[in-house]
């Protein structure tokens, strides 16, 4: 049943970062790739229906996070007080930049509402690849399963390291630039002409950097923490994922519609847009598959680990969660796959709105 | 008082305070917004459209400010108070786990469509639109609810080995009695903000002399809505939330109404200010008898007072917990008289042309966002000196590892950045008042 639990988990996180990681994406492009207000208005009328709903992902992951493994949820959140309170800044700055900057006429404004939801967008980025690279590496947990982690030490990683560390920091970029290749082939795929061409070129300048960060991640993560084979040596079908991780990197690389020259096409952009999902689903499996059954790692004592195990709500709990999580999901997908439908297409700028 | 612990519940009280200014207007309105939408279709009236959509608008922007304000609300369950959580996160973890799944997806989505989505969608499918954001939202409402509620009366649970509290039975939290009480009287007050707002903007409308049309409108949902949710409010779903406390949460009702002394024949107390080191109330104004009345329906029944209680039980804030009480209660009763006096102009036909309701009107509208936050520090000033009722202590609940100074840094953090979400807010509310309805879109993505 804590195996499921953590199953569900990460397949909600994954959901929250495919979803929200387009428009966070979007918004890391939004200043570079959009010059005229036309343009920023078509990126905020791609996103405009669906980045709330995207966002919920996260409130649903954190509240099946807080119902299946309480102490974890304790721990974690009390441990990582200072980055998750900026991340909440953020995503408010984030939220409202979009949201205010519709309801505003003037450009002074505009140009104000603008500059927030890019920066926050590439900040949060940033801080949720660092924030994953912290579980991936450890923290200093206590004989009670509790921590609490600076913001930064002296950036080695070592037990009493800081949120950022030179590791967590990659892992931040790497999200970065994963992300902004994402949110790239979605505005590819959400519009047209310059705009399009511009997303293009962006997934393009993204791609190598993100191949070349995946592989340094990878070499990195096993050199600070050996242990992470482990899991994939018992369960050598385990390797499936880092090929799914580079088979859809490759996919990526061969259907980003190359140059400025070149005429969009949508089924290209369409493929390399799943492919950038699928990457990033493979990154997190990958992830959640390395660490099972431990949820948050102790950087001193494996003894001190939290896992689903000493973390988990009773068994009762968890099996009638399952059932209205299951009826819940079923309900969602359908207004997700409704909303997406009625949104489907390129955007235009004539009507709608409100 | 450990220093840690009192940044963690200012910081608590003032994120959720705020955080609530908002979502009483988007439940009370998504209905109000329902029965709009339901006039246009019956009447097939455009006017009605287009006072839909402009109340939307204010929907809108209330919901961002509602998103943004609540995720820091889940969020600090873990970070200020995570040994709470690791004690109830196995009961309701249930709540607000099902908040995600149920109702923030349901909404969430169907706002898109709902704002977006009028001309792809038939007059009907939008209509639907409409009822599933009403349903989402009151969904949410719910489960929030039934959390708070499981917080002030524990059911459905066991202790766990590890002292922590597991769930036994998923309906007995389901159907806490409390929160179904609590859910009423709660809902009901939002819809009383709604209205009281809609009909607010109605009277700006008509002294203004623009707009008219749709100020009427306004004014006559806004009035036959706060008339019937101010009624509610009193009775029953006041009356049967005191019941509630009366029953579960003895020495709470004696601090609500300041009864130092166990008598019979107990007052009730509408104006005074609490002295609780003499333990009296200064400058009183009672009616005799009154309070064992309305506990018990006896005129000389023996009710109990703080002295029947340990100290160490009493609610911490006997004053302020005894104010928001007398505050809310007043007000309540003051939406009552106003409703009814505009209800009964409007009836005979005078209501438009009575400038004086009209202001009375038009300026009432801060007072139900007082009244509901006034209610809300009743329960939760009053569930003190516990976190959960009976079980756990507010001192035994907040996340010992951080320090009093990064919370203070956070808590600083969210009065700076809530005063600037504040102002953006009630400019951008102004400028859609001002613009009016009847207009398309002012701009908009």
């Amino acid at each position: 049943m804590e195996t499921l639990w953590f199953m569900i988990v990460a397949v909600m996180v994954a959901a929250y970062v495919v979803l929200d990681g387009f428009d966070l994406g979007a918004g890391v492009i939004y200043l570079a790739a959009a010059r005229t207000a036309d343009e920023r208005k078509k990126i905020m009328r791609a996103i405009g229906p669906v980045w709330d709903g995207n966002e919920v992902w996260l409130l649903a992951a954190g509240a099946a996070l807080y119902f299946a493994f309480p102490l974890l949820y304790a721990s974690s959140f009390s441990g990582f007080y200072l980055p998750l309170m900026m991340v909440l800044w953020l995503l408010m700055l984030r939220g409202i930049g979009i949201e205010f900057r519709a309801h505003m006429e003037n450009p002074v404004w505009q140009g104000f509402f603008d500059v927030v939801f890019c920066v926050s967008s590439a900040l949060l980025a940033i801080f949720f690849g660092a924030a994953l690279g912290n579980v991936v590496r450890g923290v200093p947990l206590g004989p009670d399963g509790y921590f609490f982690e600076p913001l930064w030490t002296n950036f080695r990683v070592q037990p009493n390291a800081g949120i950022l560390d030179w590791y967590t920091v990659l892992t931040g970029v790497i999200s970065l630039v994963t992300l902004t290749a994402h949110g790239s082939l979605y505005i590819a795929v959400k519009t047209e002409d310059d705009l399009n061409r511009r997303a293009r070129t962006a997934a393009l300048w993204a791609w190598p950097l993100q191949l070349l960060l995946t592989i340094a991640g990878l070499v990195a993560t096993i050199a600070i923490r050996p242990g992470v084979l482990d899991n994939y040596k018992q369960h050598a079908v385990g390797f499936a994922i880092p090929l799914i991780v580079f088979g859809s990197l490759a996919v990526m690389g061969r259907t980003i519609v190359k140059g400025p020259n070149v005429a969009s096409d949508l089924k290209k952009e369409k493929i390399a847009f799943v492919a950038s999902a699928l990457y990033i689903v493979g990154m997190l499996v990958g992830a959640a598959f390395a660490l099972y059954p431990v949820v948050l790692p102790s950087s001193s004592d494996p003894a001190r680990n939290l896992t689903i195990y000493n973390t988990a709500a009773g068994h009762h709990g968890l099996t009638v969660g399952i059932t209205w999580w299951i009826l819940g999901m079923i309900l969602a997908s359908g207004y997700f796959t409704f909303l997406f439908r009625m949104f489907k297409g390129k955007v235009r700028l004539e009507g709608e709105g409100y | 008082m450990d220093s840690a612990l009192l940044v963690d519940r200012i910081q608590f009280a003032f994120t959720v305070t705020f955080h609530y200014l908002f979502p009483q207007l988007t439940m009370g309105l998504a209905l109000l917004i329902v029965v709009l939408k339901t006039l246009a279709l019956r009447y097939n009236d455009e006017t009605y459209h287009k006072a839909a959509r402009f109340w939307a608008r204010v929907f809108g922007i209330n919901f961002v400010m509602g998103v943004v304000t609540g995720i820091p609300m889940e969020f600090q369950f873990g970070t200020n108070w995570s040994h709470f959580s690791r004690f109830a996160g196995g009961v309701i973890g249930q709540t607000l786990g099902m908040e995600g799944t149920f109702a923030f997806f349901l909404e969430s989505s169907f706002l898109g469509l709902f704002l977006y989505g009028e001309k792809r969608l038939s007059p009907r499918a939008h209509w639907w639109s409409a009822v599933a954001v009403f349903l989402g939202s009151w969904l949410s409402g719910f489960f929030i609810v039934a959390t708070d509620a499981w917080m002030q009366h524990p059911v459905g649970y066991a202790k766990a080995a590890d002292g922590s509290a597991q769930l036994t039975s998923f309906w007995e939290l389901v159907l806490n009695p409390w929160a179904w009480w609590q859910y009423a009287h709660n809902m009901s007050g939002a819809v009383v903000t709604g209205a009281i707002v809609m009909a607010s903007v109605g009277a700006f409308y008509v002294l203004w002399g623009k707009f008219e049309e749709y100020g009427r409108i306004f004014l006559k949902v806004g009035v036959t809505a706060g008339l019937i949710f101010s009624v509610l409010q009193l009775f029953p779903t006041g009356d049967g939330q005191g019941r509630m406390i009366a029953e579960y949460q003895a020495p709470t009702l004696s601090a609500m109404e300041a009864l130092f002394t166990s008598q019979p024949g107990a007052p009730l107390v509408i104006l005074g200010q609490p002295n609780v080191p003499a333990k009296k109330i200064d400058n009183p104004l009672v009616v005799p008898e009154a309070l064992s009345f309305l506990t018990y329906r006896a005129w000389k029944a023996q009710v109990r007072g703080l002295d029947a209680f340990p100290e160490s039980d009493w609610p911490d804030n006997v004053a302020l917990l005894y104010y928001s009480y007398h505050i809310m209660v007043g007000l309540g009763t003051l939406f009552i008289a106003i409703m009814l006096v505009a209800a009964f102009l409007a009836w005979r036909g005078k209501l438009f042309s009575s400038r004086w309701m009209l202001w009375i009107l038009m300026l009432s509208l801060p007072f139900p966002y007082i009244a509901n936050t006034a209610g809300w520090m009743t329960a939760e000033i009053g569930r003190q000196p516990w976190l959960v009722y009976g079980m756990m202590r507010t001192a035994d609940g907040y996340s010992k590892m951080v320090s009093a100074g990064n919370g203070m840094f956070t808590l600083l953090g969210f009065l700076g950045m809530y005063t600037v979400l504040g102002i953006f807010f009630l400019f951008l509310v102004r400028r859609e008042i001002e613009h009016g309805p009847g207009a398309e879109a002012s701009s908009g993505h």
